[in-house]
């Protein structure tokens, strides 16, 4: 039907010009196969060209358009209108970060958490390879140990869905801590040690009260949610042998 | 972000083993002081029994302890997660500090 | 953040309830050190007629609800917390889970039958 359409109330905020984010209504064409992205798109190209989001791949690898979606995370490259059709959709930029322009977040905080947990393969001093030394070998085994927690696509709905980060922003946060837990299980790294000084502290895992929310909007089943908890255990195996160890640094 | 590991496993682990007994025993005997009790299947000389058996004693020990430290770090967070931002260092003191004093004194109710 | 954040979402809420379970595990292991008190001042029995009353019988009903649930929520978070890998694979949910939910039928009936037994 041609001539049906949908309702999006979108969260505007210039704060050149406004003291406060508000929300504007939009009627939007509905289209079987469109996501909120295609509609949002349709407003920018239609209606209002100064309607400001991030989106990039519009299929689920990159991680860029992440938005609140009836108060729910969800990449909006993924959340077809049919599922919400006939009722209105919200739109708003993604929770317990703050917000840069209408629907666009303020990123440093998460890049900084990112980079403090070294997320690189990381080699002993002199035990770096050359090309020259030829590949690593790892075993499907030794692959499956960390695979799950290697596809995180920094999309950030986990840290929308977490309350400890609406509570408490030090929290290093779920997709932080599963990627270091992504080269700490990872058998070409040796660097655990260096990681563990950061993510066994109680601004990372020890603030995780464990609401798994985390894990349950993950797109690409990361499971943040189990990596944080395999680490707490993993520190609590540390701290107790550590004890039987002491002349261990 | 501090770069230092953290002393909670110290508590995290009796947590967990709390949270575990408490699965596994505690629907059954809150079944049988709460209802069983009252419906007369169990009676007053059976509970004494029960409690002053040695393997009763310490397994009372060992629940009443666990349970204990099982509120008492599960609670410290619960205040986080209801906004209590604040004196953190003296909540922890409180909650297990009365988790070690009711441990304390289950030994004493018990193994003495 | 509001402090009632939790109350906004079902999952929200289900957490919270999980973590009060924790307050109801606290609660009941003070009445057991009370009927521990009681039993060796030699008052047992004050003790289990205060368990016939309607507020004794009122807080084990509610102390119950979260002591199931509590059960319910540890078992099933087994294989997110200890997952055990085979070579490439992992074991799956049902069979860490499973094997608690037995130990906790049949330690269930055994204290219930310890308790029930009569004394001769």
């Amino acid at each position: 039907m041609p001539d049906e359409k949908i309702t999006l109330e979108v969260m505007r905020y210039h704060p050149e010009k406004d003291e406060q984010p508000s929300f504007q209504t939009y009627e939007v064409p509905f289209r079987e196969d469109w996501v909120v992205l295609d509609a949002l798109n349709w407003i920018k190209d239609e209606v209002d060209g100064t309607l400001t989001f991030r989106w990039s791949c519009r299929m689920g690898v990159c991680g860029s358009c992440g938005m609140m979606v009836n108060g729910t995370p969800k990449l909006t490259c993924a959340a077809f209108l049919r599922d919400y059709y006939p009722k209105p959709i919200r739109v708003e930029p993604l929770a317990n970060f703050p917000i840069e322009r209408d629907l666009v977040v303020v990123l440093d905080d998460f890049m900084a958490k990112l980079s403090a947990v070294k997320p690189y393969l990381i080699r002993k001093p002199g035990e770096e390879r050359s090309l020259d030394d030829g590949e690593y070998r790892q075993s499907p085994a030794e692959l499956a140990r960390y695979k799950q927690f290697s596809m995180c696509i920094n999309c950030m709905l986990c840290y929308a869905a977490c309350p400890v980060m609406g509570l408490e922003p030090e929290f290093v946060g779920p997709a932080a801590i599963a990627l270091a837990m992504r080269y700490n299980l990872d058998s070409r790294d040796q660097g655990a040690e260096e990681r563990k000084d950061v993510i066994f502290t109680h601004d990372a895992i020890w603030n995780c009260t464990y609401v798994g929310e985390c894990s349950v909007v993950c797109p690409k089943h990361v499971d943040p949610a189990g990596a944080i908890q395999q680490a707490k255990v993993a520190a609590a195996v540390d701290y107790y042998t550590s004890f039987l160890t002491p002349w261990k640094k | 972000m501090k770069h230092k590991r953290s002393n909670e496993p110290l508590f995290w682990a009796p947590f967990i083993a709390g949270g575990g007994v408490a699965a596994l025993f505690l629907p059954a005997l809150i079944f049988i002081t709460g209802i069983a009790v009252p419906l007369g299947w169990v009676d007053a000389s059976q509970l004494a029994n029960a409690a002053t058996n040695i393997i009763g004693r310490l397994f009372l020990f060992v629940l009443i302890s666990l349970c204990l430290v099982h509120w008492a770090h599960r609670f410290r967070f619960t205040l986080l997660d209801l906004g209590v931002h604040g004196g953190r260092k003296l909540i922890a003191f409180l909650c297990y500090g009365a988790a070690i004093a009711g441990a304390l004194l289950a030994a004493w109710l018990t193994l003495w | 953040m509001p402090a009632t954040w939790w109350l906004k979402k079902r999952v929200y809420f289900m957490f919270m309830m999980r973590e009060f379970t924790a307050v109801f595990a606290g609660a009941y292991a003070v009445l057991l050190l009370v009927m521990l008190g009681k039993l060796k001042r030699g008052e047992i029995a004050d003790f289990v007629g205060w368990l016939h009353s309607p507020l004794s019988i009122t807080f084990h009903l509610v102390a119950l609800a979260f002591a199931i649930y509590n059960t319910i929520t540890t078992f099933n978070a087994i294989p997110q917390v200890m997952p055990i890998r085979i070579g490439e694979d992992k074991l799956p949910a049902p069979m860490l889970i499973a094997p608690n939910y037995a130990a906790w039928v049949v330690v269930s009936l055994g204290l219930v039958f310890i308790l029930t037994r009569p004394l001769s």
